[in-house]
């Protein structure tokens, strides 16, 4: 049958369906288990109440529970078994699990999304509040807003395709079609070079440091405070500590990038650098994810109180203090929402190394690792193992979801 | 804020202007995909997209017309050829041309080229050439020629012709968008439905455990769906399901209602309880009051879902591949096949960019046609 008419028999059965189930479980309920009527009539009508939800629920609850529920714990039984020829199965603990860690494609999956989880929410609220801030304070904002959120809607298999035409590089006699590659050939090693290329991107390194820096500082005195748990302090800690880490490379960083001998005058073929081109491919859900940041941040920038902000510009805050001491310490529980919805969405980063590289050249990352051990190696223990490291990862903002959720309804 | 004393009109400016370097910024790569699906291969392969906008240097390769049919004998044993490269497409000012590929740009319009033994090739600037030389010279094939021209800016139609009209559907862009709707339309409108149902549930009946569910429901809000499917693959095998329509149906259907029950949740428990209790006063029953009241109310959170749901399952990539596309490749969606066309055309731009951006018109039109639910959903879901 023709797919299209398939597609829309579907929606007539589905639909009807779904009304169906609903409307009939309930005449069923109210007319033939437990009337509302007869001697029992009050009684029944309590009865059929207690049931309804359940004959609402139900649908969703079987679609939760065999999609997402289930799938879970089968695949934690999956990454300690081993299939066997004949379509057996053999339990075989951790095998699975010191196998993979033992590969070195893993490993640079893992280091990888590390620098995935790092870079991309980072970026993508830094550039999202900036857009945020800016916006609101122009009479076209809202235009502005809706162009950059617009990459909101593209695939990212379009994104990627997108960002190929961008990286793409030609021989170095050929007219460059690529934007980064015709930028690129323009430095030639002049004072214009060294002040774009070395000067600039140093800058920014040591400023990324100092915000860490300060971040790190701010962690610190929270720690100190007595008020707090022993085990968010523990969690603050190590916080602060991989934090601590990263402004110190990336001040180390700095010095490398201020020395470095750079290519002048050659096209590059930016996504084989190993290292660097996980960043190329990092900018592409930089580039989707800032307007969804930049949507939230400005709806909770727009809802701080003027009168505090009146209060500092009486007392002779410039706009930058503005910023940073009155408004952003206001909206941190929003800055935490967002960052933690991107890490959610980069952790389950696929289809735009799918496209883009393929996982070579050193850019695998996790989720397109485990798609590689599952369906071209055919291993499902190892692929279900590495399924398993992207839930361990992403526990912690569950449990946290969970944990604020039950405090609200409370 | 503008109007507070302490704001700058020289910071008002800097304003203005990041924030269109920042539009900029995020347009340009777009942009580039868009403008390149309207060049020819030639265009794009021979100067960026950013100079589409202006005349470009083109070299292209000409042909004198055959000298077995067209060649006149002048006088005795002097055959000539003349013609117009014009009439064969070349349009702009020349301003260079060369007998030979290595050498491009050998002569200025008006020049002859001295081809050895007495034969010339002459081609002058307004695209008309003379090929002379004796019987043995010219014959054969004609003589290759390229032509360096201004050419003046172009755009053509003719991408997005291959790609969707091409009767032969060679690059499979026409298929592939009639079955991404096949999937898309069935995968947001049933989870939309059965989700309202139980959100109404979660919100306004008592129950035992109501809150515990709600509890797991924000939990399952952000499982990798990564950890399906291998488990749902098996599922689907086993009970007959196979690859296809109906498993990726189902899965969509799964996938999507965390975000589908949470966002409706969110939004009728913030209706009017006043209205469900005069209802149910009236007599009215809970099926009734959630076609009646609740359903009509919930616009605009079901139509923020819808939203998502939609450029959710037009964007996917990884569900599709997995429990929809088997080894003939007749249900593969545009995503796919855009992948695909990177691994077998990867130079061929004109292709790629004009399939990449039919791909991407039908959610960008959606998105700009409804940000605003869209917007709202977004809210909904990740500010409390």
């Amino acid at each position: 049958m023709n797919p299209a008419l398939l597609g829309l028999l579907t929606i007539v059965i589905g639909v009807g369906g779904c009304v169906g189930y609903f409307y009939f479980s309930n005449v069923f309920l109210d007319k033939v288990l437990f009337p509302a009527s007869g001697p029992n009539a009050s009684r029944n009508i309590n009865r059929a109440n207690k049931i309804r939800p359940w004959l609402f629920l139900a649908p969703a609850l079987l679609a939760l529970g065999l999609y997402l529920a289930y799938p879970v714990f089968e695949t934690l039984r999956l990454s300690f078994l081993e299939r066997l020829p004949g379509g057996r199965t053999q339990f075989v603990g951790f095998d699975n699990y010191t196998r993979m860690f033992a590969e070195p494609k893993f490993m640079e999956a893992l280091r990888n999304n590390m620098l995935w989880l790092i870079v991309v929410p980072a970026g993508s609220t830094a550039f999202g509040l900036l857009a945020a801030q800016l916006t609101d304070r122009i009479s076209w904002g809202s235009v502005a807003k809706s162009l950059i959120f617009m990459p909101m809607a593209i695939s990212f298999v379009g994104a990627a395709v997108i960002f190929k035409l961008v990286y793409e590089t030609r021989p170095e006699d050929a007219q460059q079609i690529g934007v980064l590659n015709a930028l690129w050939l323009r430095f030639d090693g002049g004072i214009g070079s060294f002040i774009f290329l070395k000067i600039v991107p140093a800058i920014l390194l040591l400023g990324f440091a100092a915000a860490l820096a300060w971040i790190v500082w701010v962690t610190i005195r929270k720690i100190r405070e007595p008020r707090l748990a022993s085990g968010l302090k523990i969690v603050f800690a190590l916080l602060a500590l991989l934090m601590a880490y990263i402004a110190v490379s990336s001040v180390l960083n700095a010095g490398s990038v201020l020395t470095a001998e750079l290519d002048y005058g050659t096209p590059m073929t930016w996504l084989t650098i190993p290292f660097w081109n996980n960043f190329f491919l990092m900018i592409v859900l930089v580039w989707i994810q800032t307007g969804f940041a930049m949507v939230i941040l400005s709806a909770a920038l727009r809802g701080i109180p003027e009168e505090t902000i009146e209060a500092a510009i009486i007392d002779g805050a410039n706009p930058f203090q503005i910023f940073f001491s009155i408004k952003v310490p206001q909206i941190m529980s929003t800055i935490v929402v967002v960052w933690t919805t991107i890490t959610i969405a980069t952790l389950k980063v696929f289809d735009i190394v799918f496209a883009m590289t393929n996982g070579q050249w050193e850019t695998q990352v996790l989720a397109n690792y485990m798609y590689d051990k599952l369906f071209r190696a055919n291993d499902w223990g190892v692929g279900s193992a590495s399924a398993m490291i992207i839930m361990l990862l992403v526990t912690p903002i569950l449990v946290w979801n969970v944990y604020n959720a039950r405090k609200e309804m409370r | 804020m503008d109007n507070i004393a302490g704001t700058k009109s020289t910071l008002t400016w800097a304003v203005h202007i990041s924030v269109l370097a920042l539009v900029l910024l995020w347009l340009f790569p777009t942009m580039g995909l868009f403008v390149s699906s309207f060049r020819t291969g030639d265009q794009i392969t021979q100067s960026g997209w950013w100079k589409a906008m202006f005349p470009a240097e083109l070299t292209e390769q000409f042909r004198a017309a055959d000298p077995d049919e067209n060649r006149i004998e002048t006088e005795a044993g002097v055959f000539v050829v003349e013609g117009d490269f014009r009439q064969e497409g070349l349009g702009g000012e020349i301003s260079t041309w060369g007998t030979s590929s290595r050498d491009l740009a050998a002569y200025a319009p008006g020049d002859t080229a001295d081809l050895g033994e007495g034969e010339t090739f002459t081609v002058n600037a307004d695209g008309t050439y003379v090929w002379q030389g004796n019987a043995d010279q010219i014959e054969g094939r004609g003589q290759r020629v390229f032509i360096t021209a201004l050419e003046p800016p172009e755009f053509t139609l003719a991408n997005y012709d291959q790609v969707l009209l091409d009767p032969r559907n060679s690059e499979g862009m026409a298929k592939a968008f009639f079955n991404t709707l096949t999937v898309v339309i069935p995968a947001t409108i049933i989870p939309i439905l059965v989700a309202a149902f139980a959100a109404y549930a979660l919100a306004w009946m008592d129950f035992p455990g109501r809150a515990l569910l709600i509890a797991a429901v924000v939990g399952l809000l952000v499982v990798p769906l990564q950890l399906a499917l291998i488990p749902l693959l098996k599922l689907h095998n086993e009970i007959g399901i196979g690859k296809g329509y109906l498993g990726v149906w189902l899965a969509h259907t799964g996938f999507g209602m965390p975000l589908a029950i949470y966002l409706l949740r969110n939004y009728m428990v913030g209706l009017p309880r006043d209205i469900i209790e005069n209802a149910k006063v009236d007599g009215a029953t809970d099926f009734q009051i959630f076609t009646k009241i609740i359903l009509p109310l919930s616009f605009p959170a079901l139509a923020s879902f819808a939203i998502f749901q939609f450029l959710w399952t037009w964007n996917d990539l990884l569900v599709a591949l997995v429990f929809l596309i088997d080894s003939s490749g007749e249900t593969t969606v545009m995503t796919k096949q855009i992948v695909e066309l990177l691994g077998t055309r990867g130079g061929d731009w004109e292709i790629l960019a004009t399939s990449a951006f039919v791909s991407i018109a039908v959610p960008l039109v959606v998105f700009f046609a409804m940000q605003r639910f869209l917007v709202r959903g977004l809210l909904a879901g990740s500010v409390k």
